[in-house]
């Protein structure tokens, strides 16, 4: 049996478990971006069109929208990554029923990462409908921002899965999220370049895997890709993809083989 | 226990399970083994019916197979009639046999139980003990840990009683109360008048005598002939109760009676 193949049969249980929420999510997966686009496309894009001129001469709202799709793709990762795993280890022991059956520890870690790529996907995509219906997407090769921005999401889920492994209690995530998660988001390049920044907080931006992400991400919808930087931009998300991944093949082992 | 279900790794000496190496074949041993643990791993919210499939799912078998099969494990530890509710309102018991349905999915040939019926109520246990009764005389092999010994009494063909992780007694309950017991225990309760030293008493009508804070017990293998004797001899207990030795007797000779905590 190879490996794979066993990484996809815990996904049945995710699946069931996502099949009670999923209305909730579809329609904030929806809204989300309708609203972020209206008041900071639309609402501040305006203002930001008024006095600077962007380069290549796109819209504010063009600027912004392939920024949320990647950073909301870390938000929901980053989430996804934390209590639910820390939850199948500890409270509803999820991952120890599959420890008894033939799965392995790697399959189940896989197996929750391959769910968090199937939820990224469906994000990914309904964002993606909506900034094209915003008329923010230049060329039919902005398709690729979706994969990329499933990437982005496994760049989160993989280490946060990690962490969430090793930690003993959940008081962590909501530091993770303040002081992590949240300056990632408004300073990694989604609303405003990042040279703007005083040089020390560019480089550490530069060092984010959001800014690679959301580079990219800009890069392909508005169809100024330029094959050497944004191979870097690629080959940096898939490198912490799988670090993320190592971390947490030895985390979710020291946790679960006792 | 979780060293045999192949979850834990063998800290020291040799195991294999079913000829197989458990670091190399976890696995494959695994695949042949239904696990009930002592804490439910049930998920909550999806319905009784879910919870078996998609357990039987991790084992790779089909859909089809699984939905036939749940039906009939649900038959057999009666809960057709919960199998569209979710797990989470269902009382102690029900998820108990909802925790062994799960784990006959993949037809074991050996079942892991971790103290299966801690915690349940007296009919609960029953159903239970009559569920486990059914699959040993099926063939499957039953190893359990408890602390009830009436438990280990109705189910066990063969029982180790551990004492801080050794091995103290072995055999079946009837020859562990045969070796480590007497046929019959004459448990005397005293209001003020107890006696100090039951030497005198006792001396040549009982094998042992086991003095506790609120009663004292003589082991012998004729209880009726025990109190006639001590009656004669003019002791009189505020109560006399002779019964047969149970397995109670023989884990507390073995193990003593101090709480290890």
């Amino acid at each position: 049996m190879s490996s794979l193949a066993l990484a996809l049969r815990p996904l049945e249980f995710f699946f069931a478990q996502y099949r009670r929420v999923w209305r909730g999510t579809a329609v904030t997966s929806v809204v989300t971006p309708v609203v972020y686009l209206l008041a900071l496309g639309v609402g501040l894009g305006v203002f930001v069109d008024r006095s600077t001129d962007l380069p290549n001469g796109i819209t504010y709202l063009e600027f912004v929208a392939p920024g949320l799709m990647a950073a909301t793709a870390m938000q929901l990762a980053t989430f996804e990554a934390s209590w639910p795993v820390l939850s199948a280890i500890k409270w509803d022991r999820q991952y120890h029923a599959m420890l008894a059956t033939p799965l392995r520890v790697r399959d189940v870690m896989l197996g929750h990462q391959a769910f968090f790529a199937f939820r990224l996907a469906l994000t990914a995509t309904v964002y993606f409908l909506v900034i094209t219906a915003f008329g923010a997407v230049e060329s039919p090769l902005g398709i690729l921002a979706i994969p990329v921005t499933v990437l982005v999401g496994l760049a989160f889920s993989a280490p946060i899965a990690a962490w969430a492994a090793h930690t003993q209690t959940e008081v962590s995530f909501v530091a993770i999220f303040r002081f992590v998660i949240l300056p990632m988001f408004l300073f990694s390049g989604t609303f405003f370049p990042i040279s703007s920044l005083p040089a020390p907080l560019e480089f550490i931006a530069w060092l984010t895997p959001l800014w690679h992400g959301v580079t990219l991400c800009r890069d392909l919808t508005l169809a100024d890709v330029s094959f050497g930087p944004d191979l870097a931009h690629l080959a940096y998300l898939l490198a912490c993809v799988t670090i993320g991944l190592l971390l947490a093949r030895t985390t979710y082992r020291k946790r679960l083989v006792v | 226990m979780r060293m045999i279900g192949c979850v834990s790794p063998v800290s020291d000496g040799t195991l294999r399970v079913f000829g197989l190496d458990p670091a190399r074949d976890g696995a494959k041993i695994r695949a042949r083994l239904g696990v009930v643990p002592q804490q439910d791993t049930l998920d909550m919210e999806l319905t009784v019916r879910e919870n078996i499939v998609i357990y039987g799912r991790y084992f790779g078998l089909s859909r089809r197979e699984l939905g036939a099969r749940a039906d009939e494990l649900l038959e057999f530890v009666e809960l057709t009639e919960r199998a569209n509710d979710k797990v989470e309102p269902l009382s102690g018991g029900m998820k108990r046999r909802l925790t062994i349905a799960r784990s006959l999915i993949n037809d074991p040939e050996v079942m892991l139980l971790d103290e299966p019926t801690t915690g349940l109520d007296p009919q609960a246990r029953h159903v239970v003990w009559d569920r486990l009764y059914r699959l040993k005389r099926q063939g499957v092999t039953l190893v359990l840990t408890t602390h009830y010994m009436d438990e280990a009494e109705q189910l066990c063909d063969r029982l180790v009683v551990m004492d801080r992780g050794k091995i103290v007694a072995e055999g079946s309950p009837r020859e562990l109360i045969e070796r480590y017991s007497t046929r019959e225990v004459v448990e005397l309760r005293f209001d003020d008048s107890r006696p100090d030293d039951f030497g005198y008493w006792t001396e040549g009508l009982v094998g042992r005598v086991e003095s506790l804070p609120d009663r004292v017990l003589l082991y012998t293998d004729d209880g009726d002939a025990a109190a006639r004797g001590i009656h004669e001899r003019g002791l009189v207990p505020e109560s006399v109760l002779v019964r047969r030795s149970t397995l109670e007797d023989v884990f507390l000779h073995l193990t003593g009676r101090s709480l290890i905590e």
